[in-house]
């Protein structure tokens, strides 16, 4: 299927695809450049997101109330996680923050299935989404076209808060350096408490959007997990403008790549991932000495 | 075949002592059956150990996670069921299996059952578990034909009996095949010359398919046999295969090169989930209902997951349609029983595995032994036997069960009689015009010692 029709259809599917992936791995990244935290439970927080939105639209049929339910939910999660696991990790070598996440990952996931089953479920998007929309070079699903722009107002609203306010500073320099943002007598454990919050909400708001686009199943977000992760690479460990640009290259290596074979679509990714690491090995807006 | 002399000159002087000493070990434990030596028969697999208390074991690994986790979780139902049957002598297993009396050959039969995540090295860590500590003396498992082969092979190694689970490829009977496996339930070659027949017939010739194939044994023989047969017989054109992987979650990218194929058939050989996910978004790109689609292999619960709106007008072909009840006396049993006993009516997956329960059960009380070999001769008679859909067979050459393989139309939701009635029997296509030849996937079972 090459021509260039195609080509153009995929590089939008790469571009839709791309900032969703660039909302997930953000949340990632904040989390993991801030605390020291790899959380493996990020998959995990994805699933709930789409979960809590799904009850709260079988209960309300909303969409609104879904999203809103999706995310405060899973930001509610994320606190309590941290208050009453991760942070007595943070001064415990890597491989034990790996195996706790990765425990909460089995906890959460079994907790779900014992609860709702395998069966999939799906959350309708809102009535005017439905349907397709005809942009002259191809037909595309509506509300994957909408889910594009919303996905790029959470991610201003992310840059926003990061970027233009106190806090979002402080969890800047938390992410260069918090044993020197401890010494200007911020409390910075509450500050993890609230990047943790924002992290965890991200990835239950991204859930809860691409809840209509893919529909629920407890191990939905395991998949996604490992594209988080390639993501992060690529952009560089702690920046958030690298999980936009991570995330955006990876959906169009995984798009175009599917247009020549759609076997090596994965294989693609993880040869560009190997490739960022070889020439920059802190990713592309990563910086040496950020862990 | 008899056995290969060769194998049995090699038994060493240290393997007849340790033989013998078993012997004499074995002759003082409770319950141990002097008899089960009498024919001379070496130690073989778990074998005899497996059978020596009052109670034998069954192992199977069943994915309760990942994109099978649905189907899994239903076809361990249809295993409980049947050795519930086993146990208490009910008449739907007498029925398939007349010698079980409350237990098979006087012991009672235990299931043991773990996750397998539709993966082959976590199947095959299971079964080597149960086989250590529980010496089980079947397997069985798998929903996906990677599992069923890696089974296969590790059946053979362990020199311990297999059935297999839902499995769809040619291979688990063809290249794959073993001495020590066997499979009921339909498969890629089957069901394409089931399905090939009425798609021509309801749709004419020189088509334009895409297909969407994931990426392991199950699709790609199941997209060769179908694609084959549609080329072959009706000048049909494939005009793209989209293979994705496992546990895909987007096929934008998949069906975007899809709508710019010029296809006017979808058909879809993705499995479980995969299939789940990509028929919806088939419908978000607007591929459907604007192209057909063909659902070559049935996935149990598609149309409670994706609802009738994908499903209606849609061609599949299956093992089994509860709604079979209706002409088949055992089918209206079994399907009777399983609601009675889970609350839904059973889909092909639990038929699949209570059949095949009911079969080996047969097999091990007709033998009159647990000894694999006995087990295997008795299988390979090729003797006609009981089926939920009518008389069955399994052919000696490649164990593969000749059965009935059953073509399906999905129902309007306005037609449906109840929330479960998605199908609608169109055909039940006789077994042995539907086989390959033997030797035609290379087959070779290898041995029984």
């Amino acid at each position: 299927m090459i021509n260039w029709a195609n080509f153009i259809s995929q590089c939008f599917n790469g571009l839709v695809l791309g900032a969703l992936l660039a909302l997930i791995s953000s949340g990632l990244t904040i989390i993991y450049g801030t605390l020291g935290v790899l959380n493996l439970a990020h998959g995990a927080m994805f699933m709930l997101g789409g979960y809590a939105g799904w009850l709260a639209y079988s209960y309300t049929g909303s969409y609104l109330a879904a999203v809103v339910a999706g995310s405060l939910f899973v930001m509610v999660v994320g606190v309590v996680m941290e208050r009453l696991i991760i942070r007595h990790f943070y001064t415990r070598p890597q491989e034990d923050q790996l195996l706790v996440t990765f425990g909460l990952v089995i906890v959460f996931v079994e907790a779900v299935r014992f609860f709702f089953g395998s069966m999939s479920q799906t959350l309708p998007p809102p009535a005017p989404l439905v349907g397709i929309t005809n942009l002259g070079f191809m037909i595309y699903p509506t509300y994957r076209l909408a889910l594009l722009g919303i996905v790029a107002v959470a991610l201003l609203v992310l840059y926003f808060v990061l970027y233009r306010t106190r806090i979002g500073m402080i969890v800047r320099a938390g992410i260069e350096d918090s044993g020197m943002v401890d010494s200007l007598g911020i409390d910075v454990y509450r500050i993890f408490m609230l990047v943790f919050g924002i992290g965890a909400m991200a990835a239950g708001f991204a859930g809860v959007v691409n809840a209509p686009v893919v529909s629920i199943a407890p191990d939905v977000g395991e998949a996604i997990l490992v594209q988080t992760f390639v993501v992060v690479v690529i952009g560089g460990v702690g920046s958030f403008p690298g999980a936009i640009i991570g995330g955006l290259i990876a959906g169009e290596i995984i798009s175009i790549t599917s247009m020549f074979n759609p076997g090596y679509s994965y294989i693609m990714l993880f040869v560009a991932m190997t490739l960022v690491l070889v020439i920059r090995p802190h990713g592309l807006l990563g910086q040496a000495g950020r862990e | 075949m008899p056995l290969d002399d060769k194998d049995t000159a090699n038994i060493s002087r240290r393997t007849v002592l340790h033989a013998g000493a078993a012997v004499l070990g074995g002759a003082f434990l409770p319950g141990f059956s002097v008899a089960a030596f009498a024919d001379d028969k070496p130690a073989i697999g778990t074998w005899p150990a497996g059978s020596a208390g009052d109670t034998v074991y069954i192992g199977a690994a069943v994915p309760l996670t990942g994109a099978y986790a649905l189907q899994g979780a239903d076809e361990l139902k249809g295993w409980q069921l049947a050795v519930e049957h086993i146990n208490n002598g009910h008449d739907l297993m007498k029925a398939m299996a007349p010698k079980v009396d409350k237990g098979l050959l006087g012991k009672k039969v235990e299931l043991l059952s773990a996750d397998s995540a539709a993966k082959p090295n976590q199947a095959v860590e299971v079964e080597q578990n149960y086989i250590n500590q529980n010496k089980i003396i079947l397997m069985t498992g798998s929903t996906s034909s990677a599992v069923a082969v890696a089974l296969n092979k590790f059946a053979q190694r362990e020199k311990v009996l297999y059935v297999a689970g839902i499995s769809g490829s040619n291979d688990t009977t063809g290249k794959d095949c073993v001495r020590y496996g066997f499979r009921q339930n339909l498969f890629g070659q089957t069901s394409a010359a089931a399905i090939g027949p009425v798609l021509l017939k309801q749709f004419g010739k020189n088509k334009k398919a895409a297909f969407m194939t994931p990426d392991y044994t199950y699709g790609h023989t199941v997209t060769k046999s179908v694609n084959d047969y549609l080329t072959s017989e009706g000048g049909w054109e494939m005009v793209t295969n989209q293979i994705s992987p496992l546990g895909t979650q987007d096929f934008s990218q998949y069906l975007t090169n899809i709508a710019n194929s010029g296809a006017e058939f979808l058909i879809n050989v993705n499995w479980g989930r995969d299939a789940v996910l990509s028929s919806q978004q088939a419908k978000q790109f607007g591929l459907l209902p604007n192209m057909k689609l063909v659902i070559p292999y049935q996935i149990p619960f598609l149309a409670k997951e994706v609802g009738p709106e994908i499903t209606e007008g849609v061609f599949a072909a299956t093992d089994f349609w509860w709604t079979q009840e209706d002409q088949y006396p055992l089918a209206k049993q079994f399907v009777e029983a399983f609601q009675a006993k889970f609350g839904y009516r059973p889909e092909w997956g639990a038929e699949n595995s209570y059949v095949s329960f009911a079969h080996w059960a047969r097999m091990v009380s007709e033998a009159g032994s647990f000894y694999p070999p006995d087990i295997i001769k008795q299988y390979e008679k090729g003797e006609t036997i009981p089926s939920l859909l009518g008389d069955v067979h399994y052919r000696p050459e490649d164990h593969q069960c000749i059965r009935p393989v059953v073509i399906v139309r999905g129902k309007a939701k306005k037609d449906m009689k109840n929330d479960e009635d998605f199908w609608e029997v169109l055909e039940v296509v006789p077994g042995e015009g539907l086989m390959q030849k033997p030797d035609a996937f290379g087959c070779q079972l290898g041995d029984y010692l």
